[in-house]
């Protein structure tokens, strides 16, 4: 990181994103092979994908309904007609030596995505636009001693471009809306969401402005960022050395820039002067995408629960806080998880809603962080969690040795009631038990007894201290409460 | 019995029908006058002998066991322009004069499914971009009419293939007049349909929104017999349209009386003399008799067709030839020193100077600050002559008038002079622009070099094109007259 002597709060960051979102299509965008990944280098493009003479692309119509998807999602205008046209400029990934993109009449246009400040105040981003393009094939640098191999397995991957306005003024804001579009395009199931892959990334707009200026300053766009901890150090590198810059007397310069996440910085690739002319026209080997209502509506109607809907539902009729419910919307598996746990457990809804929320976010987060794994990956599944918290709700075991509990399932893929038994877990609720400990411990403290009669209440946790000792932890904690008070007053 | 290469398509298959002779038989009379007479003429860039016999063969075992088609047996010869599997297909450039394609356009395969047998690729302008067949990388073709002359072009190989009867019919392609053209310059009979009718995929690019193929032969007939074979839906071209294709042989006969054709005024003013307007008079005059009415109609944008294609068609094309790169196929310079170099080298020696003037010329159109200028005011000048025509076809059932402003030229006379170049398709653009189905039929001689008669019909005419063709050849026999060298 580049050390300014100077006032960062003088400053402000404005940033835009551009989210390129590969749809999970089984086939890509203008032909029929297969948009798997990991195949042997060429061997999943045809020769529409090469770009021979004579070959003509022709829409895959699932990469349409999965765009459409998405603009209803983010409550954007869906165009009844919009056009593809192609991008000119040579490069040996693009066969054609154009891209078919869309330019002045994308499908999906005037979107907005709220998210969540770290102050619990929410932040609605817009959204520019969203199009539909080809992704264009692999150069690959290494190992061909001075020559480039060229993988065109990509090539003809449908994506959308999921354009921002410059509304965010921190790299966090940046980090939350790219996560928030990332929980999106996973619930609406058209995008796999893999950053690794390159089946989600960004390009990231950033300029710097004095706080209260009325213009933008020049921005600079970081190309191809794939994870959301390199999106964050990127932007905050490239602010630093803006600001840097012009506090030294420079002036920023509009260019393309990479990030090296190696070194932590971004170096220029391209300036404004060197940027190509794309020389955009409508593609005539298409026709325009003509939408009618019925599809739309169709689509529409088929939506699954939204995420900000999900937690909107979460907070209302289960009195979450607003951070459980956005952090177990997260992702659509993990409220999936959580709904079902809730679902399964009797008694009071609200006291359970938030019991499971606990213990999603707590005990079953940390232990797939601590194993690397997905929720779906879970070695407790939501049936045997909910079995877990029912032993508590009905006072088998306290909240306490349920965490043991879950370690001992989680571990050896036992169910609760195993464990319980196996370790004899359980609770003490048999009250003649439970009254026989505690009189053998008041009988056993006269001197405390006397001193709490005479008015010192808090020694009403040492006497709780010693039963819960003399039983293991197992004694049902409210009875014991109960007991002891009768006991204590004689 | 009268020699086969006189014949027309319909009379040779009803002699392979009757058994008069075999397919092996016929398509050995074609290769041998090939091989006799190509030489001179350059009409074909690759000959396939050897695939020719076998697919003779194989149309023989078909016919024998009753399973022919009428097109089964007859050969045809297709202009190099469409991909054909396991042959060279060059587009008349050194860009791709070693390019075997991996597979068949679909005007090809739809051919091939129905036994016809391909003699060869035929030459043409390179990239189809010329109006003389002088751009090809393989060299001029003659005129069979005098062999100092051009065959007009883009599809002047074929033009000159069947003008020269070595070749019974072959396919073409039209993007501002390249069937027509030609057709009117060789004495022959050459349809291009509706943009949409006839599939593009495996047809090499010029302007996408302008290509369309189509026939080139001695009849109307026999164009009613090949497009039918050739036209229809395919899911592999977007822009092919879903419609049932009609019995075209059905309306061939169909009578001519209180058929209104519009006399397009422009035609007549623009760089016609009235010596060379003769001929197409006294067609006019043919089809009176017929019991046509003629109507004079004004298309006044039409003049500016030749400034809109030469915006639209070379846009297209700057981005349709950006595949020609020296990457994954066609020619790659020599020792390239980076990719900025293989790229430039690779273009700068594959493509000829026409084809480079387009590409240049396209991509100035197309550039930031001058796009709306020109290709934007290309579009909307398109949709006007476009709607002045169909305008046109609510009077009137056909237009007529010219396919040419002149007869053919002398070789050499005009590469000097795009501009005057360009004009040769002054007649012929407007049908691309608008998409619409037009012929050029033979209708007589200028100082012993054949005329053509221009036909446009409306949007998926081509049945009534072929019915109005056909009803004029069975009154006259301008469509039957062949050069005396070739006779």
């Amino acid at each position: 990181m580049i050390q300014t002597s100077n006032d960062v709060m003088t400053w402000e960051t404005v940033i835009g994103l551009e989210i390129h979102a590969q749809l999970a299509t089984k086939t890509k965008i203008f032909s029929g092979s297969s948009t798997a990944f990991g195949a042997a280098p060429n061997t999943q493009a045809n020769l529409v994908d090469l770009g021979y003479p004579g070959v003509l692309p022709v829409l895959n119509q699932n990469a349409v309904k999965m765009a459409v998807k998405f603009g209803l999602a983010v409550g954007a205008s869906v165009a009844t007609r919009s056009v593809f046209a192609r991008k000119n400029y040579f490069y040996p990934d693009l066969p054609k030596g154009y891209q078919i993109s869309q330019y002045e009449l994308p499908i999906v246009e005037h979107g907005k995505m709220d998210i969540l400040l770290e102050d619990g105040s929410t932040k609605t981003i817009r959204i520019t636009r969203a199009h539909l393009e080809e992704d264009a094939g692999k150069s690959l640098h290494e190992d061909f001693h001075g020559f480039t191999g060229i993988d065109l397995n990509r090539a003809g991957t449908p994506l959308i471009e999921i354009v921002s306005e410059p509304d965010m003024r921190s790299a966090k804001e940046a980090v939350a809306y790219m996560k928030k579009i990332h929980t999106l395009v996973r619930y609406l199931d058209i995008c796999d969401g893999n950053m690794q892959e390159g089946s989600f990334r960004c390009d990231a707009n950033v300029s710097v402005r004095k706080v209260g200026a009325e213009k933008f300053g020049t921005r600079c766009e970081i190309k191809n960022l794939n994870s959301f901890r390199f999106i964050e150090k990127a932007i905050n590198y490239e602010v630093a050395r803006q600001i840097e810059l012009i506090e030294g007397g420079g002036t920023v310069q509009q260019q393309t820039r990479l990030y090296d996440p190696d070194k932590g910085e971004t170096r220029a690739l391209r300036s404004k002067e060197e940027a190509n002319d794309y020389r955009y026209f409508p593609d005539p080997d298409l026709l325009p995408v003509v939408l009618d209502d019925a599809l739309i509506n169709g689509i529409r109607a088929s939506l699954p629960e939204l995420p900000d809907e999900k937690a909107q539902r979460l907070v209302r009729e289960f009195d979450l806080p607003a951070y459980d419910a956005s952090v177990l919307t997260a992702s659509r598996e993990l409220s999936e998880f959580y709904e079902q746990v809730t679902a399964l457990l009797k008694g009071d809804a609200k006291q359970n809603t938030k019991l499971a929320a606990n213990w999603v976010m707590g005990e079953v987060s940390a232990a797939l962080n601590r194993d690397s794994l997905e929720i779906t990956e879970s070695k407790v599944t939501a049936e045997a969690l909910a079995v877990l918290l029912s032993r508590i709700n009905d006072s088998t075991i306290s909240g306490k040795l349920a965490k043991e509990v879950f370690e001992a399932m989680w571990s050896e893929g036992k169910s609760a009631d195993a464990v319980i038994e196996e370790k004899g877990l359980k609770q003490i609720t048999d009250s003649s038990a439970i009254e026989k400990a505690i009189d053998d411990i008041i009988a056993a403290n006269p001197k405390q007894l006397a001193d709490y009669r005479s008015g010192k209440d808090k020694l009403f946790a040492f006497f709780v201290g010693q039963v819960m000792k003399v039983t293991a932890g197992k004694a049902n904690p409210s009875q014991v409460n109960e007991l002891l008070k009768q006991k204590l007053a004689g | 019995m009268t020699e086969l290469h006189t014949q027309t398509l319909a009379e040779l298959s009803a002699g392979i029908k009757a058994k008069k002779f075999s397919s092996v038989e016929l398509t050995r009379h074609f290769l041998n006058r090939i091989e006799k007479f190509d030489a001179e003429l350059n009409a074909f860039i690759t000959v396939t002998p050897e695939l020719a016999l076998t697919q003779a063969q194989a149309a023989d075992a078909r016919i024998a066991a009753g399973q022919a088609s009428v097109l089964t047996g007859l050969p045809l010869a297709h202009k190099d322009i469409f991909c054909t599997d396991g042959v060279l297909t060059s587009c008349a450039s050194k860009m791709l004069s070693n390019f075997v394609s991996p597979y068949d356009a679909t005007v090809v395969a739809r051919l091939k499914d129905q036994g016809v047998v391909m003699l060869g690729k035929t030459n043409m302008d390179e990239f189809a971009m010329g109006s003389s067949n002088e751009t090809s990388y393989y060299g001029a073709v003659k005129n069979p009419w005098n062999l100092t002359k051009v065959p007009g072009g883009s599809s002047g190989g074929s033009a000159a293939a069947v003008a020269a009867r070595i070749a019974p019919a072959a396919t073409g392609t039209d993007t501002g007049g390249s069937i027509r053209q030609p057709a009117a310059l060789t004495s022959l009979t050459g349809i291009k349909p509706t943009y949409g009718r006839v599939s593009r995929y495996g047809m090499i690019a010029f302007a996408s929104s302008l290509d369309q193929g189509g026939v080139m032969c001695l009849s109307a007939e026999d164009a009613a017999l090949l497009l039918q074979a050739m036209s229809g839906f395919d899911e592999r071209d977007s822009t092919s349209v879903e419609m049932p294709v009609p019995d075209y042989r059905t309306t061939l006969n169909q009578p001519l009386k209180g058929l209104k054709i519009g006399l397009v005024k422009e035609f007549f003013e623009q760089g016609l003399s009235e010596e060379n307007a003769k001929p197409v008079r006294d067609a006019l005059a043919v089809y009176e008799q017929l019991g046509a009415q003629l109507v004079e109609v004004s298309l006044p944008n039409l003049p500016l067709s030749v400034p809109t294609y030469y915006v639209v068609a070379p846009a297209e094309c700057s981005s349709n030839l950006s595949r020609f790169d020296g990457v994954r196929f066609g020619y790659r310079c020599d020792n390239p020193k980076d990719l900025m170099d293989l790229y430039t080298r690779s273009r700068a020696e594959g493509f000829g100077s026409e084809v480079k003037r387009r590409i240049m010329t396209g991509a100035y159109v197309l550039s930031a600050g001058y796009y709306d200028a020109y290709y934007l005011r290309a579009q909307k000048i398109r949709r006007l002559i476009t709607e002045e025509f169909a305008a046109a076809f609510q009077k009137v059932d056909v237009l007529m008038g010219p396919t040419s402003p002149t007869t053919a030229f002398d070789i050499g006379a005009k590469v000097d002079d795009p501009v005057t170049m360009y004009l040769n398709d002054i007649y012929t653009i407007g049908a691309n622009l608008a998409g619409l189905p037009a012929m050029s039929i033979p209708c007589g001689f200028l100082g012993g070099l054949p005329v053509g008669l221009q036909i446009i019909g409306s949007h998926f005419a081509e049945a009534k094109l072929l019915n109005v063709a056909h009803g004029y050849q069975q009154v006259t026999d301008w469509h039957k007259r062949m050069p005396e060298r070739y006779a």
